[in-house]
């Protein structure tokens, strides 16, 4: 196939893609992923790594057809490749938008949990549940379950659910019920737990909408499949706009869903570098006597480990107690990735990259001051890695802009206020929100 | 129903867990390591022992316990924040006088991580040095736990695996071919927590199981002597409680009790746990004579 002959309607040639076909086996990654979970999950994981065969690969009774209708009609796909003129004049190099943040919702997410929701459909379960650090994927998975008439339940993790009221109030109003989490820390790892700990009592009527690459094998390849969609469309319209491919593409990394889907059909195409941006915190020290780490950088600081299903990359003591993360944005907040990111960069062929807090929130009012998008404050970890590292960088840069920041005024007020950023506007008489 | 009495122990790598189980009903309670602090602990665990344990099963707390419901998930929290740790651990086992042999229940990070070499053989090796008779990781399927099999036979320590009322053919085939010492029957679908039913589950898992030369504990939810009862009676060959012991010490967290009072109270659940189960021996064994 031609670099300029990448359009195809067939969809399960769609699915044969060949950036696709790591982990869809044995779910392994070189030594990383797996199905490291209790035993009463693991017919409920044979059932569904069936099903994601069926449908998604093969698709089966037109599963994926009715996927691509959907995220179009529903979720606004296709998504703009924009070129910014102010970040490329600033950068003296093109740097092209990947405008997920337009996506029904506001960010990357509905990508999963639309696929996610459509195949417990077809497999016929008559319950969704899922777990939000953020409330992007819990708020994406509750529009899905009320667009396809699913009763939803999500668990939330209280500190989160104070961090994000607003999302909480989205997913009520989509029907959905949220379910606070106060073990732990109260973030997106202990609503993971609590998720599989539902799951394991309800698999026969139920199925747990991951939101991310993470957990026990298929959730690895399935969602990084849902997502690729992003790169599937950057390539074409890479390619329709500039005549070649790009030569780099930046994404942040959390679990990894959003870094995964634009990296996907590139990861084959060797001559495109590809950039992990991680949620730096503010210090990759680690505090080992308080098991904590003050970021969320387990690609960068991260040791091999198992933990919700997959042998990963994680942030955890000497003892292999999980570590307490932390970001400035708590879409990146949790301690382990995706497997299969795990295994790229240990392969050389993903660069992971930290970014502190600092940076981020000068990423973000950068883009929102130079180019009018406000983003999420994960998205604005890979503005604040242009910013650093511009000079390393080729002559065509895609960057996907993951999420919208509407969710996170609340935070980049409070954040702002305690330091001194030239671009951001003077916030002083916002002080305590919005 | 086959001769409870015939049941054989070879399949085990440790002699002392053969024996719990050779003639008579295993009681094998669990209690979380340090819950609530170090000292505590032991005297709870030494009252288990006193109680009529036959095996105890010691909980090594991981910070993401994804099998335990909220009762187990209290205590490891607890006990984590008091300082618990695999080194510690290890040196509980060795210092705590029981009679009962110990199986460590943890979850495969901290086993994989343990040493300075990666790979689970140096968790094994010190444990075997503890003095651990066995393993329990509920978060390691047989399809990842070769590795570990291999250095358990190296050290002479049993594995145990669960099986679920959803483990049937091919996955209950990988799971009985890999398991030594005795297979931990998930009494029903869920995470662990004490309940006062029996659920039908249990008594199709013993159905399927029948045909494996291994002991068959039964576990998830046994509360009183006479669920104990029902349950051997049923077929089982030992018992397996951890939440209705944990609730006691949460109890006595709650309420402030002394050590003695709630090591008193743990030997008490202790008594009536092994007199039932020995209730449903005796009625089983009449049945067969019956025949």
């Amino acid at each position: 196939m031609s670099e300029t002959d990448t359009r195809t309607t067939d969809e399960t040639e769609r699915a044969r893609r060949p950036g696709r076909e790591r982990g869809r086996d044995d779910g392994k990654f070189g030594r990383y992923g797996g199905q490291y979970v209790p035993e009463a999950l693991m017919p409920a994981i044979e059932e569904l790594t069936d099903a994601y065969e069926r449908y998604v690969l093969g698709n089966e009774d037109g599963f994926m057809d009715e996927f691509r209708e959907r995220l179009a009609d529903f979720g606004g796909r296709p998504t703009p490749l924009q070129r910014a003129d102010r970040l490329s004049e600033r950068y003296d190099t093109d740097v092209f938008l990947k405008r997920e943040d337009l996506v029904h919702g506001g960010a990357h997410k509905l990508n999963n949990a639309l696929g996610q929701v459509l195949l417990a459909k077809y497999m016929g379960k008559e319950r969704i549940v899922a777990e939000t650090g953020a409330g992007q994927h819990g708020t994406a998975t509750a529009m899905a379950a009320a667009h396809l008439d699913m009763p939803c339940e999500i668990y939330m993790g209280e500190r989160d659910i104070n961090r994000q009221r607003p999302n909480v109030f989205r997913m009520k109003l989509n029907g959905a019920e949220v379910n606070p989490v106060t073990a732990g820390r109260g973030t997106l790892k202990e609503a993971i737990s609590e998720t599989m700990r539902d799951w394991a009592t309800t698999v026969e009527n139920t199925h747990y909408v991951i939101g991310s690459i993470v957990g026990p094998h298929p959730f690895p390849v399935m969602v990084r499949d849902f997502q690729a969609v992003i790169s599937e469309e950057a390539r074409e319209q890479a390619i329709e706009k500039t005549g070649g491919l790009p030569t780099d593409v930046v994404a942040c990394a959390g679990g990894g869903s959003n870094t995964m889907g634009a990296f996907a059909d590139f990861v084959d195409d060797e001559a495109v570098a590809l950039h992990a941006v991680e949620a730096g915190g503010s210090t990759l020290e680690v505090d080992e006597e308080a098991g904590v780490a003050p970021n969320s950088a387990s690609l960068c600081a991260g040791d091999e480990g198992v933990l919700h299903g997959a042998r990963t990359k994680l942030l955890q003591d000497s003892d292999g107690q999980i570590m307490e993360s932390h970001s400035i944005s708590s879409g990146l907040d949790y301690a382990g990735v995706g497997p299969e990111l795990a295994y790229l960069v240990d392969e050389g062929r993903v660069s992971p990259v930290a970014v502190d807090d600092d940076a981020a929130l000068e990423g973000f009012h950068r883009l929102s001051r130079t180019e009018g998008i406000i983003p999420a404050l994960e998205t604005a970890h890979a503005f604040g890695f242009l910013e650093e590292h511009h000079e390393e960088l080729g002559e065509r840069v895609v960057v996907n802009v993951s999420g919208r920041g509407d969710k996170d005024l609340d935070a980049a007020i409070e954040e702002t206020d305690k330091r001194d950023i030239d671009e951001a506007p003077d916030m002083s008489m916002f002080t305590g929100g919005i | 129903m086959a001769d409870p009495s015939a049941e054989s122990a070879e399949t085990g790598n440790s002699e002392a867990i053969a024996e719990a189980f050779a003639d008579g009903p295993a009681y094998i309670p669990y209690l979380a390591v340090g819950d609530p602090d170090y000292d505590s602990s032991k005297a709870y665990v030494e009252a288990l022992d006193r109680g009529g344990a036959d095996v105890i099963e010691l909980g090594l707390p991981f910070s993401e316990p994804i099998a335990e419901g909220s009762t187990i998930q209290g205590a490891l929290v607890r006990a984590l924040d008091a300082g618990m740790t695999p080194d510690r651990f290890f040196a509980f086992a060795e210092e705590v006088d029981v009679e009962a042999p110990l199986v460590c229940m943890t979850y495969y990070n901290l086993i994989y991580q343990y040493g300075s070499e990666s790979g689970p053989r140096p968790f094994v090796e010190r444990a075997a040095a503890a003095g651990i008779e066995g393993l329990v990781v509920p978060d390691l399927p047989a399809e990842e736990a070769d590795p570990l099999r291999e250095a358990c036979d190296e050290f002479g320590l049993d594995l145990v695996f669960i099986v679920a009322p959803t483990t049937v053919g091919d996955r209950l085939d990988r799971i009985m071919s890999r398991v030594s010492g005795y297979v931990y029957v998930q009494a029903r679908l869920g995470t662990t927590g004490a309940r006062s039913d029996v659920s039908d589950q249990t008594t199709q898992s013993l159905d399927r199981l029948r045909e494996y030369d291994v002991p068959k504990a039964v576990g998830f939810g046994i509360s009183a002597g006479e669920h104990a009862e029902r349950i051997v009676a049923g077929g089982a060959d030992g018992i397996i409680v951890g939440s209705a012991l944990v609730d006691i010490v949460a109890e006595g967290v709650e309420n402030d009790l002394s050590t003695a009072e709630v090591a008193d109270r743990l030997e008490a659940l202790s008594r009536e746990l092994k007199a039932g189960a020995e209730r449903g021996y005796d009625a089983r064994a009449e049945t067969a004579e019956s025949r």
